[in-house]
């Protein structure tokens, strides 16, 4: 009865978002006010009937009732409370649901938030969300129902996929889909510009806080992930080129891109039509990136069940949104007037090189990702395009972005003056070129590669830091000034630098652990011992346990420097009963910012030994926290509203939204 | 600056950092991807030997795996008409099993070895490489339900 009204909801859901498609968006054009007031209620209505479907599906998984097929086929009463409800997103009908509920809540964010846009503005953003809500709900009622019944209901279900029964299912595609699906709003925002022919900079200053929004969740969701697939599938690695994780990937290089595209047309009222461009791209590569997991055209861990319907279906979705939304760029982009003029050299010329190395680093990923699925369909041959193939093309194109990313807090706005921003940075890098060298020194001839890079991110983090102290002025006002000064500078300073010095971060640490990292495998019986990197690691036996749905292996170790022992570990080999599924758990010690990773193999004939592969991991958990610096810098700047990032004096008095600024010179 | 200088800036900005990218990509897709190969297309030897890097896909052969001191394993895949030899160095996925589909990559050897660096069987108990399928389906030895067979229910 639950599933019927989850049912029932989501298809008033369907209604509600087809009047809000349309009764708006005809308001705008005749102005007529009454028309466009429904739009507010209708988008928060339509969040309470998708939240109402989601908590129907989510009781039909805590209470297991198998009677409901996508709950047969992916939980189990044996699964811990947690998993249960996580399950509920675990699979291709939930996870659908999942979008479609944060897509409303964007929606009806907009209408909460939104008191103080222009009415025709507010009224056709809401419409625009609406397209895409109806477009998404017509595909989970159409092909991916997650409320069909089974009859009869069978005794017990089927399990989850044991890989995704992992506190990282709780946290990563809730996240990432905050961060895709926030994207709309940017989009609704741009074609709803188009579709009324005139844009400002107040336009950008309503859009760039919900596309920071957006892009902080994209950050925590793809970090997560890729720390998530590191502990769990055992591996050893953090990110593997997998079209999956590109697809994700896309949005949020095109969404960087965005974010300092904004910021110019914001302050400066400049580059409006290439954001606009910037934002349907954004949201183009977020649906195409739901349709590369969703359709089934790839196979992974991502892709539940495959059913073509499906395919054909969002591939539909994405050419009428991808379609429309440029055919409607191309016909109107030339209405929106171009804004303030600036020489090469200056702030605004420092991000347009950002967004240029952005959309070529962006589709040059796109290339890599699409060409080995269009070579197959157009030729039959079969290619597969991995780390090598983005080393040389991705990797190049960032190089000159990261050098650049200190010199572009430092240019003023308009014209900058390159020569001085060179001179206030000569001691970072300066800095920088000690570390390579000193780099260099320790390893005695090691990779320069690697001693370059570990450079490049100090320069990135220093100079972060410089930009700081450079304003606080600790050089013309002294220390106690200086110190009083850097604590008044606005947050958005803080989040710039953050994200900055993130960057520098999360660098630091892909260079240290894909240069300097140590791995042995090797057959370890009881009483035997393996060096590894600092470490010595003895194997002290095996036990069996039973658990929840598994039973496992585990094998007990000690890990011991200079004869100390510092950590115990216990790998373990797991049996998923339900599914016959093996999984593998790694064993992980964080010492400092590196990590000793265990992981186990097949047991020796005799069932006396066990293979074992170790690695010593220097700093890798730098390539996390480096995107919590990132995301932290976002959110400082997210909660700093009344200032805009980057104003060149800390100006108290924030414009009021709504005031046009002066265009251009 | 005039406006006109400024726009041109912008355009052979853009332009450069398109013919770049344009160059990187096209060399990279030139000499940095790997080509899928099926046992039978190696028999044939349709498959580059030495620097290009090769994924085979198929079936490991019932009997094949031959476990060696330390962690090199030995195995044969399979399209159930040729076989491919392939040694290993390295934990084997977990869901690896003789008659089970797998995709090594790596490189052949001039003896006919395949020499791979990166082992890769399924995510879960219904799914099968696409890879693999196809090969199976080359030699018609598909026995799926023909949707890719992803599903077993």
């Amino acid at each position: 009865m639950i599933s019927e009204v989850g049912h029932f909801a989501l298809v008033l859901a369907l209604i509600l978002a087809l009047v809000q498609s349309v009764v708006p968006v005809i308001g705008a054009r005749r102005n007529d006010a009454a028309l466009m007031a429904i739009a507010p209620p209708v988008a928060v209505t339509q969040l309470l009937l998708i939240a109402l479907s989601f908590a129907a599906l989510t009781h039909a998984y805590v209470v297991s009732d198998f009677s409901v097929v996508n709950v047969y086929e992916n939980s189990h009463s044996a699964k811990p409370m947690l998993y249960k409800i996580t399950g509920v997103w675990g699979n291709h009908e939930g996870s659908m649901l999942l979008w479609v509920l944060i897509l409303a809540l964007f929606g009806a964010a907009v209408a909460w938030f939104g008191g103080n846009l222009p009415t025709t503005l507010k009224a056709n953003v809401l419409g625009v969300q609406a397209w895409i809500t109806v477009a998404f709900l017509l595909f989970i009622l159409l092909t991916s129902n997650p409320f069909l019944r089974l009859s009869p209901a069978p005794m017990e279900g089927q399990d989850l996929n044991p890989l995704l029964q992992d506190i990282g299912l709780a946290i990563h595609p809730p996240l990432l889909y905050l961060g895709y699906v926030g994207f709309s709003i940017s989009f609704a925002f741009a074609v709803a510009a188009l579709i009324e022919g005139r844009i400002d900079a107040a336009w950008a200053r309503w859009v760039r806080p919900w596309t920071l929004a957006a892009w902080v969740f994209l950050t925590a969701g793809i970090s997560m992930g890729s720390y998530w697939a590191y502990y769990e599938l055992g591996w050893g690695g953090w990110w593997f080129w997998d079209p999956v994780e590109n697809a994700s990937f896309m949005p949020w290089l095109i969404g960087t891109a965005l974010l300092h595209s904004a910021l110019v047309m914001e302050k400066r009222n400049a580059l409006k039509i290439w954001t606009v461009l910037l934002a349907i791209l954004t949201f183009s590569l977020s649906l195409l990136g739901t349709f590369l997991v969703r359709s089934g055209i790839l196979t992974s861990v991502h892709s539940f069940a495959t059913d073509p319907a499906r395919g054909v279906f969002i591939l539909t979705i994405l050419l009428i949104f991808i379609g429309g939304s440029l055919a409607l760029f191309a016909l109107r982009a030339s209405s929106l007037q171009a804004g303030g003029l600036f020489a090469p050299v200056s702030r605004e010329g420092a991000l347009v090189l950002n967004n240029l190395l952005l959309t070529a680093a962006t589709a040059s990923v796109l290339v890599g990702t699409l060409y080995p699925m269009a070579l197959e369909a157009v030729t039959g041959d079969k290619i597969s395009v991995g780390e090598p193939f983005f080393n040389l093309t991705f990797g190049p194109l960032m190089i000159p972005l990261l050098l650049a990313v200190p010199f572009g807090p430092f240019l003023a706005w308009k014209r900058g003056d390159i020569y001085a921003v060179a001179q206030r940075l000569y001691a970072a890098f300066g800095i920088a070129i000690l570390v390579t060298l000193a780099v260099i020194w320790a390893t005695s001839g090691g990779p320069v590669l690697a001693a370059l890079g570990i450079g490049l991110a100090t320069w990135l983090m220093v100079g972060a830091a410089a930009e700081l102290l450079f304003r606080a002025r600790f050089g013309d006002v002294g220390f106690a000034a200086g110190w009083r000064r850097l604590a008044g500078l606005p947050r958005s300073a803080y989040g710039t630098a953050a994200a900055h010095a993130g960057l520098g971060i999360t660098l630091l640490g892909i260079v240290a652990v894909s240069t300097f990292e140590a791995e042995t495998i090797t057959v370890m019986r009881r009483g035997d011992t393996a060096t590894i990197g600092a470490y010595e690691v003895s194997f002290d036996g095996f036990e069996n346990r039973a658990a929840g749905t598994y039973r496992e292996l585990v094998a007990h170790m000690t890990a011991r420097k200079d004869g100390e022992v510092v950590a115990r570990l216990d790998p373990s080999k797991r049996i998923y009963e339900v599914r016959q599924m093996p999984t593998t758990e790694a064993a992980i010690v964080t010492h400092g910012f590196s990590q000793l990773y265990v992981t186990l193999g097949d047991t020796t004939a005799e069932n006396d030994g066990i293979t074992v592969r170790m690695w010593d991991k220097p700093l890798v958990t730098l390539i996390w926290l480096g995107t919590v610096a990132m995301m932290l810098g976002g959110a400082l700047s997210l909660s700093d509203r009344r200032l805009r990032v980057g104003a060149p004096k800390p100006a108290r008095a924030a414009p009021r939204p709504g005031r046009t600024l002066a265009a251009g010179e | 600056m005039t406006r006109k200088q400024r726009r041109l800036t912008l355009i052979a900005a853009a332009g450069t950092v398109l013919a770049v990218s344009a160059g990187l990509v096209l060399n990279a897709a030139s000499s940095r991807i790997t080509l899928f190969k099926t046992p039978t297309e190696i028999a044939e030897g349709l498959a580059g030997q030495g620097d290009q890097r090769l994924r085979i896909g198929g079936l490991v052969k019932d009997g094949s795996v031959l476990r060696g001191e330390g962690a090199t394993v030995r195995f044969a895949v399979t399209d159930t008409v040729n076989d491919v030899p392939v040694t290993y160095v390295g934990l084997l996925p977990d869901l690896f099993r003789e008659g089970q589909g797998v995709v090594a990559e790596g490189r052949l050897g001039p003896d006919g070895v395949f020499t791979a660096d990166n082992v890769l069987a399924k995510h879960d108990e219904n799914y099968m490489p696409k890879e693999v399928v196809d090969s199976l389906k080359a030699q018609g030895v598909w026995e799926g339900d023909g949707a890719g067979a992803m599903k077993s229910n």
